[in-house]
């Protein structure tokens, strides 16, 4: 039995837990305005919000309903467009309405539930972290222009909020209706009552954020055995201990982005990450389900590749490390059994001589996969590079650990010369295809490309 | 006036097909196509399909009731194959169960036997094979050959265009609901109710008037709803028409984008002369269109090309010939421009390649060759130019010169980044080229209690047409907005429409229910003038009160519509309306096929960075001949998305075919339109307000399908910036410049083994 609060309704279902909240909104609920653009993460049309309370405060972020099971709703409050309209329109709905930032309407939706997402968010309020908000919604009319305009109104009145009570601040100004007030009593009530989604013995499937499996099984999954991990409490949090950094297996995008560790040792870490994803997805998708989905160009796996990172697998009582490096056998083929599970994974954080940078092109600079992803973190001495790692994704058929390239690097000089040679060395250890995302070609002379970016961005280098 | 669907749409209570409630009973379909892109069909077995859980039937071509046939231009095109397949993702048996996921579930028991045979991609491979849709056509004016011999500086090239996307949100759909005495009702998510009308009689053996098409608004259509909508409806009444139950079929994303087609990918050569003062002298071009497996709309978006191949210049001699190319894709259609973009794309490309030769800039070659009025096109239309209105104006208000002297001083003081910057100057004629098509109807009713419902054959699909319509009738009853609705677009309300395409749909429909409303005003006016006993050259209504030699009366809009009731006079109307002037003749290519011209010049400057080859639009700025805009908000919206979509096609938007013809592009996540971040950081749009006498309603003129062209900008400006990095480098006239293909146009790394296959 799953059970959750969707808009201002307590919802008590026993369908199948791995439904998808999409069809179980429009279908059993009739809410059509959570429309279905891709079923697959890349438009936001289906976009609600997911509030529960964390440390005591109840939280929303966004997430895209096509890619979430209900099972990872249980326990909590789900808002579609019909969950934030008032008497009239709300203060977001009537900026669209004024600047003309709806036309057919389809894509609609998913922007007016991203930006209440983004009126109940304590993020400082400007166009830029504004924008962030709603850059999961693909809009094919406007170009995106009328939409600024709606949105830099809607930041003008958000900025005024100087109280920490942003749902009273939203209903207060029109932006949602009163009974947000009520949410967090009665979510509190509802997970006094809720059952544990971890029941499963055989033929389990786990589930993180859903944003891979949904995507590539999606025939499948509503009637699959799932364990649910995402709210898996023991595989939450990202914590330090001395020079190490410990990140829980259902940690999200957004956690780590969050993570006050990560922005101590990542000063990079926004930019690099507004090239992975869209919003909503970083909210759903957890860093462990990037590494076993063993996507060749899975953004963080090359990111962590990068930090050495190691791999801790658990199975009923036994648990076990794996380096990162070594998870990956061929194809989307993983050094994993199948009953066993990412716990977590740790890996050293950088120390003041240390040089990490991320790269990614694709054909769309955001919310696209990657024609050619690299990571590099490099420990200098004196200008002489002591220890090197160099990743690389898009280049063969799993995540790379460039060894002959970072070999190579270690005890080098760093100059244009030095690159150069590792450039080369990288160009024998790659084996590209050709495919929707480029030409075998272009991505072996890209990967190249963008190990001189690593070297102008971190040292200053100038290639002619 | 804002959009009148603003307020469901933001709320999300705005009903699209797949929000319909569904009926009890209703089944829902899932179709099973072709994965081999040319061959033979052995056979189909669907005997373990249909022992599938929930399967109710499975149609065949042998369960067609009429005819195979769905072409609407040519009859080439069987809704479900029979013999043979042409192309992958071509419909071959429809599955009817009781939830969409059995349905989808029993196709992956269906097997068929296909014997392969050679597949065609190429539009060149095509023509070399003779492998046509039509027979060529040619445009000419003056004599080019000869042109030729007395021009200072010729050059030749070719240029290559791939295909777009629709990318609709809304993905296709229909829903059919079956009626008494064997009648059909179905709500199909099309641009043309009574193609889709048409298409679902000829399939099912029905008549015209046993089938009602209903259509509230489409999520997004961009031409790809205007033929391709058809199939939908067909599979989804042919299975009513046999179960005699609901039938709903709302394609998936990936279905829809391998099934459907897409803009015609083209591949041109040409050649330019110029005299020593830049005028262009004469212009030769042999383009190949790339149809895909059946005619479709190609033919009309080939002849579109032919019109729209010299753009906005005056070039006295001009031969140009098109080729429709049969190959084993999805069968390509109309998509915003209709061929137009791909024609222009051809000149500037001659242009670009001339400029480059002579080492200057495109814009003083194009800036000598704007049309004037009264030059004259190679169809034989002499024009009202706004051509140099539009530039000059750009030029001055956006300061060209100081932009030029900012780019250049960049690039002086930047390595890795480089900018560009073009000019792309516009000219679009606004009509069906098919004249007949050039004919609306509206039916206006005005209620006892003073509202109006109007209906028409316009389809609102986001341009904002109803909104149009209600200022239409709001304007000449002098009544309040909220006083009138529009309903849904319905072929039992207005028969024998024309599809919502062109541009053309406010002007046509507007005009007819402009029509109908002077109608029924004529008829209250008289009775107004018999209450007040004045003439009825006297009355005027405004704000919903009469008015007698503009002074206000006690007679009331409510007062007057009942009076008008009780006398039996009828308050309701029928407008029809035809384009005046309007004629083209097909043996001779000549003719004045276009109700008018619309203009714009648009500035486009770009940064890429050339260590990752990625880059980022800094602005547009553009001047837009509005006439005089009925609707600045919703105008300028069409502009900026339609500037913003011509850019996608131009730079990320790329469709891959594999040599096999299958679609590798086939999902969001591989075919990449602009999302927000995407666009240019700026976008300025200045308003050219002429008050002359044109066709379009209320003289606010045509603006869905113009600005999608000023996107060409975003090529010309990318290929400068790569000249600007390096000033040996010619970078191909091969749309859209990925950032792949502009690192490796950077690097130079075009070597023949590398160079990417164009699909045209």
């Amino acid at each position: 039995m799953i059970q959750f609060i969707l808009n201002n309704k307590e919802i008590k279902t026993s369908l199948p837990k791995g439904t998808l909240l999409l069809d179980f909104i429009r279908y059993h609920q009739q809410l059509t305005g959570t429309k279905i653009g891709c079923r697959e993460g890349d438009c936001g049309a289906c976009s609600v919000l997911v509030g529960e309370i964390k440390n005591n405060e109840l939280e929303y972020r966004s997430a895209t309903s096509c890619l979430m099971a209900i099972g990872n709703a249980n326990g909590k409050h789900i808002v579609t467009v019909e969950g934030t309209n008032i008497e009239g329109l709300n203060f977001v709905q009537q900026c669209f309405a004024n600047e003309g930032a709806t036309q057919c309407g389809f894509c609609t939706p998913g922007f007016m539930v991203a930006l209440a997402g983004y009126a109940l968010s304590k993020n400082e309020k400007n166009i830029t972290t504004a924008i962030d908000a709603i850059n999961g919604n693909i809009c094919r009319c406007t170009g995106y222009k009328s939409i600024e305009r709606a949105v830099a109104t809607i930041v003008n009145k958000l900025a005024n909020n100087k109280n920490v009570d942003v749902i009273g601040f939203a209903i207060e100004h029109h932006f949602l209706p009163s009974y947000f007030l009520t949410i967090h009593k009665r979510l509190l009530a509802l997970n006094e009552v809720i059952e544990n989604t971890i029941a499963p013995n055989n033929n389990v499937k786990m589930l993180g954020g859903g944003t891979d499996l949904y995507v590539q099984q999606h025939d499948t999954m509503v009637d699959s055995n799932i364990d649910f991990l995402f709210d898996n409490q023991k595989l939450k949090g990202i914590t330090q201990v001395g020079n190490i950094c410990y990140v829980g297996a259902a940690a999200t995008v957004t956690d780590v982005l969050e993570s006050p560790i990560f922005l101590q040792f990542f000063p990079n870490l926004q930019k690099h990450i507004k090239l992975v994803s869209s919003t909503p997805i970083r909210n759903m998708a957890t860093i462990a389900g990037n590494f076993v989905n063993a996507s060749p160009i899975g953004d963080f796996t090359i990111f962590f590749l990068a930090l050495n990172a190691q791999v801790v697998l658990n199975k009923s009582n036994n648990s076990r490390v794996v380096p990162l490096q070594q998870l990956y056998k061929g194809y989307k083929q993983l050094a994993k059994a199948d009953n066993e599970y990412v716990a977590h994974f740790y890996f050293e954080l950088p120390t003041p001589n240390s040089f990490f940078n991320f790269e990614k092109v694709c054909k769309r600079t955001h919310l696209d996969i990657a024609s050619v992803n690299t990571a590099i973190n490099i420990i200098t001495d004196n200008k002489v590079i002591v220890t090197a790692h160099l990743s690389a994704g898009g280049i063969g058929p799993i995540p790379t650990y460039l060894h002959k390239a970072t070999n190579y690097l270690i005890g080098k000089t760093i100059d244009t010369k030095t690159v150069s040679a590792c450039i080369e060395i990288a160009t024998t250890e790659i084996a590209p295809i050709s495919d929707a995302r480029g030409t075998a070609a272009y991505k072996s002379f890209l990967l190249g490309q963008l190990i001189k970016a690593h070297f102008i961005e971190l040292f200053g280098l100038h290639f002619n | 006036m804002k959009n009148i669907d603003s307020y469901t749409h933001t709320r999300g209570e705005s009903i699209y097909l797949d929000d319909i409630t569904t009926l009890q009973g209703t089944l829902y379909a899932a179709c099973f196509d072709a994965t081999i892109a040319h061959g033979k069909l052995i056979s189909i077995d669907i005997a373990d399909a249909e022992l599938c859980e929930g399967v109710v039937k499975i149609l065949t071509h042998k369960d067609i009731t009429g005819q195979n046939q769905i072409g609407g231009i040519i009859p080439d095109e069987p809704l479900l194959a029979a013999d043979e397949v042409h192309f992958c993702g071509m419909p071959i048996a429809l599955v009817v169960a009781t939830t969409a996921h059995e349905a989808r579930q029993a196709l992956k028991k269906i097997t068929v036997q296909i014997e392969a045979l050679p597949v065609i991609t190429n539009a060149r491979e095509a023509a070399s094979k003779n492998k046509l849709i039509i027979p060529p056509r040619t445009f000419c004016m003056g004599d080019s050959a000869k042109a030729f011999a007395d021009c200072t500086h010729v050059f030749t090239g070719q240029c290559d265009t791939n295909g777009q996307e629709h990318l609709y949100i809304e993905t296709q759909g229909a829903y059919a609901i079956p009626q008494e005495n064997g009648n059909i009702k179905i709500y199909s998510s099309t641009q043309g109710p009574t193609a889709v009308q048409r298409a679902v009689c000829k399939v099912t053996g029905l008549a015209m008037h046993q089938i009602e098409i209903d259509v509230t608004r489409l999520g997004g259509g961009f031409g790809g709803k205007e033929d391709q909508a058809n199939t939908w409806a067909a599979l989804c009444a042919l299975a009513t028409h046999i179960t005699k139950r609901p039938v709903k079929y709302a394609l998936n994303r990936m279905e829809d984008m391998r099934m459907t087609g897409k803009r015609h990918p083209y591949s041109s050569d040409f050649k330019i002369g110029l005299n020593k003062e830049l005028k262009i002298i004469a212009f030769e071009t042999t383009t190949f269109q790339n149809a895909g497996a059946a005619a479709d709309l190609s033919p009309a978006v080939m002849e579109r090309t032919l019109f729209h191949c010299t753009n906005t210049y005056f070039i006295p001699n001009v031969t140009a010939t098109a080729f429709s190319c049969k190959t084993n894709l999805p069968p390509n259609t109309a998509f915003r421009g209709f061929g137009g973009p791909q024609g222009m794309f051809i000149i500037e490309s001659a242009i670009a390649t001339a400029a480059d030769a002579l080492g200057i800039d495109a814009w003083v070659i194009q800036q000598k060759n704007l049309l004037q009025t009264g030059d004259e096109l190679p169809y034989g239309q002499k024009v009202q130019s706004e051509a140099n209105e539009c530039w000059d104006k750009a030029f001055e208000q956006f300061d060209m010169a100081t932009l030029q002297e900012n780019v250049a001083n960049f690039n002086a003081n930047n390595i890795f980044f480089k900018k560009g910057i073009s000019v792309m100057p516009i000219c679009f004629g606004i009509s069906f080229t098919n004249t007949l098509m050039n004919q609306a109807r509206a039916l206006v009713h005005v209620y006892t209690d003073g509202t109006v419902v109007v209906s028409t054959g316009a389809v609102e699909m986001g341009q904002g047409v109803n909104t149009k319509m209600v200022q239409v009738v709001a304007n000449t009853f002098s009544i309040a907005s909220n006083k009138i609705k529009v309903n849904s677009t319905n072929t039992y309300r207005v028969a024998n429409t024309s599809p919502s395409a062109a541009s053309a749909t406010a002007d046509l429909n507007g005009k007819a229910t402009l029509i109908a409303c002077t109608n029924i005003l004529n008829r209250i006016k008289q009775v107004a003038a018999t209450e007040l006993n004045v003439a009825v050259e006297k009355i005027t209504l405004q704000n919903e009160f009469v008015y007698v030699e503009n002074v206000i009366t006690t007679l009331d809009w409510n007062t007057l519509i009942l009076t008008t009731y009780n006398k039996r006079i009828s308050l309701s109307e029928s407008g029809h309306y035809a384009t005046p002037d309007i004629y083209f003749n097909k043996s001779k290519e000549k003719g004045h096929p276009f109700a008018y011209h619309v203009y714009g010049t648009a500035i486009t400057e770009v940064t890429i960075d050339c260590i990752r080859g990625t880059y980022q639009f800094d602005g547009v700025k553009l001047v837009h001949d509005f006439g005089n805009s009925m609707n600045p908000l919703i105008d300028r919206g069409q502009i900026e998305g339609g500037l913003v979509q011509g850019i996608g096609w131009m730079t990320l938007e790329e469709i891959v075919y594999d040599a096999n013809g299958k679609l590798k592009s086939n999902a969001l996540s591989t075919y990449k339109v602009p999302d927000i971040y995407a666009v240019p950081k700026q976008i300025d749009i200045a308003f050219l307000q002429t008050q002359k006498n044109s066709l379009a309603i209320f003289n606010s003129k045509a603006v869905g399908e113009p600005p999608l062209m000023y996107g060409i900008g975003a090529f010309f400006a990318l290929r400068n910036a790569i000249k600007n990095f390096n000033t040996q480098l010619r970078p191909a006239f091969d749309a859209p410049l990925t950032p792949e293909k502009v690192l490796m146009n950077l690097y130079n790394k075009y070597a023949v083994e590398n160079m990417p296959v164009p699909v045209a």
